[in-house]
């Protein structure tokens, strides 16, 4: 015993080493571009052509956010897709809540074939509807438009959310909505002020979820807009780094990262509820 | 009560915005799309029918088969290294770190939510030739001299390499997540039994762990497949399907033929034909990994 113990204790000590060494080397592997693209972001243009891509900024040169803001376009960007971003969240939630609402608590025929149908919208190809809808938002002037981008974004967040604020209602005991109604509530009161409530918690992790769907989307973005003007971040980005992208490193560092901050942020925040979020819908769809 | 619960003019209020919406931009659309693929035409310049010309020159262009051929390469490459690299993952995370792997998972969920433009945006100056070195290369020059730096985007056969590890990399922490969730719910009795059974390592994996959560497996891989096959913004962004048309999916291809060539019927056939492979795939994934366990 004496004697293998030591043994034993070394070789747990090597496979802790190597587990340990795996995880760091994961965690470079996970995390360095994020790093090396703020360390880029705050570069002085001479670094870049004198010195390897791997040296570290020998300042803070925020100029490069400043012209990526400025002459990269990236504020119009920002206000465009919060302009886009805000009322489609707010519309989705709204209209899947009560739908949800419809579809499991109140009582008529159809009920189900309405759930299936709102489902079929889960599988589909995206692909599949850009053309036809180009077509139809051509003839409503609604290309180029950003409440054209807001009803797509709607429409395209509506199945998923149907789907899991139908699975968030379905518990809520009946006998909850029978003794208000005998209170004297009528039907919207029941909704807005026991279900609703009911659900904030739910609200929040659905509402995250769409808001990395649309502020990350690029396609739905970039077949319904092609004014620069009118550009969501994605779109801006793309063009912005194509424009810029060959010369001009540092500002397009910055421009890059002026889009993942936002995100990086309210990952730190909430990263629980966002990683719950993506994940049950993705494994029940 | 129930008359509550069955006042038409409040259900119709509830549901009618919802379903309004989603029949006019997603239902109709579908439907409609069937349609184009009988036309050709665009909305600028009118649709003509031509009944099925444009199945027939689906089957003879040799550019929709390029396109298929890279869709199903680039499914099958990613597809594989997101699912099994996330059960890698997954197994490390609940085999090694325990209770303590909260930290480490969520750092390596990270990249899940990036825009996928940023990313590619960040992906394109790794690897990047000129005017300076990216990182990739900087660091091959450091190391093994000039002569070995790569255009990695520039060639087809390694853009194609770049893309499918930025897609891994992008989406490994994601199948981790769902299926370290999976192997929480094994009771640890099960596994404890198999070990006082003697089985170990790959083989625990094997015999044990695998068909325990083989459902969870087979939803990450239909749902990878049905990602992959219609991968997009990544490839946009960082390549936009060159060099020449060397790493254009099919969705890319029918963007192109509807949007550059303003042939919508076109462009409706080929999506519908994308629509159909992803159904057949998922089915066939479903049907194989089902018989085989």
């Amino acid at each position: 015993m004496g004697a293998a113990a030591p043994a034993t204790r070394r070789r747990l000590k090597l496979g802790s080493v190597l587990v340990g060494g795996l995880i760091a080397l994961l965690l470079v592997i996970q995390l360095y571009p994020i790093i090396w693209l703020l360390l880029s972001s705050v570069k002085a243009p001479k670094e870049f052509n004198l010195r390897p891509i791997y040296a570290l900024p020998e300042g803070f040169y925020w100029q490069n956010y400043a012209d990526a803001w400025t002459r990269g376009n990236m504020s119009t960007y920002f206000r465009n897709s919060i302009i886009v971003t805000i009322p489609s969240l707010a519309l989705i939630i709204l209209a899947s809540v009560a739908a949800a609402f419809a579809l499991e608590i109140m009582r008529w025929r159809l009920q189900k074939l309405a759930l299936m149908t709102f489902l079929v919208g889960i599988m589909v190809p995206m692909q599949i509807v850009i053309l036809p809808l180009f077509t139809i938002y051509y003839n409503l002037h609604l290309i180029n438009n950003l409440l054209g981008l807001i009803l797509t974004y709607t429409a395209f967040g509506l199945p998923l959310t149907v789907f899991l604020f139908s699975g968030y209602i379905k518990p809520i005991p009946l006998e909850v909505i029978e003794s208000a109604v005998v209170d004297g509530a009528n039907i919207y009161q029941v909704f807005f002020r026991i279900v609703i409530p009911m659900l904030m918690n739910a609200i929040v992790t659905v509402a995250l979820v769409q808001f990395f769907f649309i502020w990350n989307d690029l396609v739905l973005s970039m077949t319904f807009v092609n004014e620069t003007s009118l550009r969501t971040i994605q779109t801006g980005l793309l063009n912005f780094v194509g424009q810029y992208g060959q010369r001009q490193w540092g500002p397009t560092f910055a421009g890059i990262a002026m889009a993942v901050i936002p995100i990086l942020v309210i990952y730190m925040l909430m990263n629980n509820l966002v990683i719950r979020g993506l994940t049950s819908g993705a494994v029940k769809g | 009560m129930d008359r509550v619960l069955r006042d038409r003019r409040a259900i119709l209020v509830f549901i009618g915005p919802a379903l309004l919406l989603y029949t006019l931009v997603l239902l109709i659309p579908i439907v409609w799309s069937v349609g184009y693929t009988f036309f050709e035409g665009s909305p600028v310049s009118g649709f003509r029918f031509n009944g099925i010309t444009n199945y027939v020159e689906l089957v003879g262009d040799a550019k929709f088969w390029q396109a298929l051929w890279f869709s199903t390469q680039y499914a099958a490459v990613v597809t594989s290294g997101q699912v099994v690299l996330g059960l890698l993952l997954a197994l490390l995370f609940h085999f090694y770190l325990k209770r303590g792997s909260s930290i480490v998972r969520t750092l390596v969920f990270f990249p899940v939510v990036l825009p996928t433009v940023a990313v590619a945006a960040i992906f394109s100056k790794l690897f990047a030739i000129a005017p300076q070195y990216g990182l990739v290369n900087a660091l091959i020059d450091l190391f093994m001299g000039k002569e070995a730096v790569v255009s990695w985007l520039g060639r087809g056969g390694s853009a194609f390499w770049v893309i499918a590890i930025m897609d891994i990399w992008r989406a490994m922490g994601f199948y981790a997540v769902i299926l370290y969730a999976g192997l929480l719910d094994i009771p640890s009795d099960v596994l404890e039994a198999a070990s006082l059974d003697g089985a170990k390592g790959w083989r625990l994996v094997q015999f044990i762990i695998i068909p325990l959560i083989l459902p969870i497996l087979i939803s990450s891989l239909i749902f990878s497949l049905n990602g992959t096959l219609k991968v997009f913004d990544s490839i946009v962004a960082l390549t936009n399907g060159g060099p020449g048309s060397a790493t254009t999916p099919l969705t890319l291809y029918m963007y192109r033929s509807a949007f550059t060539n303003n042939a919508y019927g076109y462009g409706s056939t080929v999506a519908v034909m994308l629509a159909i492979y992803c159904l057949i795939v998922s089915l066939v994934a479903y049907r194989v990994t089902r018989n085989n366990a």
